[in-house]
């Protein structure tokens, strides 16, 4: 299967990968998937006292969409207020990176990932998780 | 050195350009139908198929008389497995398999199974093997055929086929082998190993694609197997259609050679092979996967904890081999050959194949060793799972969730 060149291109330099400090409470952590259907993502926000995330850092174990789609998650949630973090949707990722039908899961692992990490920073800060309204498996 | 470099010579092999020369003539210019008994066209052709029919039989110790040209193994093993079943099935209706054979091998059982026999898919062992005291407590009075393969194609063990074809004829039934990846890699002699069929394929063996060969015994026990195509009567009524005569005759020129070099190459391979393994075995967690004495001599299956296969073959673009990974198959399962040893899902994602051919040069397999090695760093480095097994965590006691 061919990939697309931004898939290349995330994939080829990934962005903003690394470990946040998960025991503070400034950092929300996601950790979606599972080893044995071959994806794990971690995704991590940095967030300050507006809940304006300032810095975003991912690991990923998986194919080539799936480290290219925490890559683009990881860019685009620098910046976002939580609440807009939140409406990221998996099929902006998909358009973003051309994804093939077969690799649109690895689109849905990330925006998982994302309200992973955004929930629990709520958590940790006393706010309630926004329970997701998109059943996707 | 040429970049990509293909240590993928399971899936195929390029073909010898000796044996192209050889096809060449059949094209244009000897052009006749093997079958036109009545001019010189055809009698060229016959002749170049008789020929060929002797290079491959002299290449696994048969009589010529005993090979059926087809279009690949693919073909032969679906003959071989229903035609023995529409056969034999008045004698019996039980064939026994394993979980590692080739799709081919499984689906053409699953058919035999509704067309009313019954099979039996034995496990292997955790080194890829078949346990024979399980075969032999398997057997029963109604079983006319074992099929097990000769080499594995995902992990190149070799399966102990005399004993296994001891055990099937001690109790009357046919030993059918696909040595697809054996043949013209390993010494393999129907008479020694006591094989009653055999599928061959030209293109894993530097031949061309679209042809290959069934054996079938003629003597002691003559095998029949029912035609599963309806036609002229070719090769003895049991596959039926026009030779495919410039195919035929490269699948002979590439046993032909085979049997020249065979002993030679597997030495070089399994040097070149040896070094990889143990280069790329240097890296923290990684597994060889499947027996490594009883192995074809050019491959190693590997794999690498903590990285997923098709995302490292990505990073190994240069390099052209296959993965156990869901992701690069259509049924976006793990390779079920690797989960029938007991690998969990996660190893076998992390599965490389390398196979090693004719044209690999040691410059080759040093490069491969170098774009392995800092692929599988470079992923680790992205990897929540590697960072984790760093840090001590015990990735079974997370509870994931699964997708």
């Amino acid at each position: 299967m061919a990939y697309s060149e931004k898939v290349i291109d995330h994939y080829t330099n990934p962005r903003n990968v690394g470990t946040l400090d998960k025991a503070s409470h400034k950092v929300g952590t996601g950790l979606v998937g599972a080893p044995e259907c071959g994806d794990v993502m971690r995704l991590q926000i940095q967030v300050d006292d507006n809940n304006v995330i300032t810095d975003a850092k991912f690991k990923t174990f998986g194919c080539g969409s799936a480290i290219a789609s925490s890559s683009l998650a990881t860019e685009w949630l620098k910046g976002k207020s939580i609440d807009d973090a939140m409406k990221i949707d998996n099929m902006d990722i998909v358009e973003e990176l051309a994804l093939p039908p077969v690799k649109i899961h690895c689109s849905v692992l990330a925006e998982d990932a994302i309200k992973a990490a955004i929930n629990d920073y709520r958590v940790k800060n006393g706010m309630e998780p926004i329970a997701s309204e998109k059943v996707h498996h | 050195m040429n970049i990509p470099v293909y240590l993928d010579n399971n899936a195929t092999t390029p073909m010898d350009p000796r044996v192209l020369e050889a096809m060449l003539p059949y094209f244009v210019e000897k052009f006749g139908n093997a079958a036109s008994r009545n001019h010189p066209f055809g009698w060229v052709a016959e002749e170049a198929v008789d020929y060929a029919r002797e290079q491959v039989a002299k290449l696994i110790g048969a009589s010529e008389k005993e090979i059926i040209f087809t279009s690949g193994a693919t073909e032969s093993d679906n003959l071989a497995i229903k035609g023995v079943f529409e056969m034999y099935k008045e004698k019996g209706n039980h064939i026994i398999t394993t979980v590692t054979e080739h799709k081919a091998v499984l689906d053409a059982c699953k058919h035999v199974e509704k067309m009313g026999g019954r099979v039996t898919y034995l496990p292997v062992k955790e080194d890829g093997l078949v346990d024979l005291e399980v075969l032999e407590s398997s057997m029963t009075p109604d079983t006319i055929l074992v099929s097990i393969m000769y080499g594995n194609n995902e992990i190149g063990v070799i399966q102990p086929i005399k004993e296994i074809a001891a055990i099937a004829h001690k109790h009357g039934a046919l030993m059918m082998t696909d040595a697809v990846q054996a043949v013209g890699k390993i010494p393999v002699d129907v008479n020694r190993d006591g094989i009653d069929l055999l599928a061959l394929s030209a293109h894993k063996i530097y031949g061309p694609k679209g042809v290959g060969a069934l054996y079938v015994r003629r003597k002691g026990p003559r095998v029949k197997v029912t035609a599963q195509m309806d036609g002229g009567g070719h090769e003895r009524g049991m596959r039926s259609g026009t030779l495919n005569v410039p195919g035929i005759v490269g699948l002979g020129k590439a046993c032909e050679l085979c049997m020249q070099e065979m002993e030679s190459e597997a030495k070089r391979l399994s040097v070149l092979r040896d070094k990889l393994q143990t280069s790329l075995t240097v890296l923290e967690e990684s597994y060889v996967n499947g027996n490594v004495e009883h192995r074809l001599p050019h491959v190693a299956n590997i794999s690498f904890k903590y990285v997923e296969g098709e995302g490292l073959m990505m990073a190994m673009k240069d390099l052209a081999v296959s993965s156990g990974s869901a992701c690069t198959s259509a049924s976006l399962e793990p390779s079920y050959v690797l989960k029938s040893l007991g690998l969990s899902d996660d190893l076998a994602h992390s599965s490389i194949r390398f196979g090693l051919g004719r044209f690999t040069t040691e410059e080759e397999v040093d490069y491969a060793i170098e774009v392995t090695k800092k692929s599988v760093t470079h992923l680790r480095e992205l990897s929540p799972l590697w960072e984790m097994f760093k840090e001590g965590i015990d990735l079974d006691s997370i509870e994931w969730a699964e997708h």
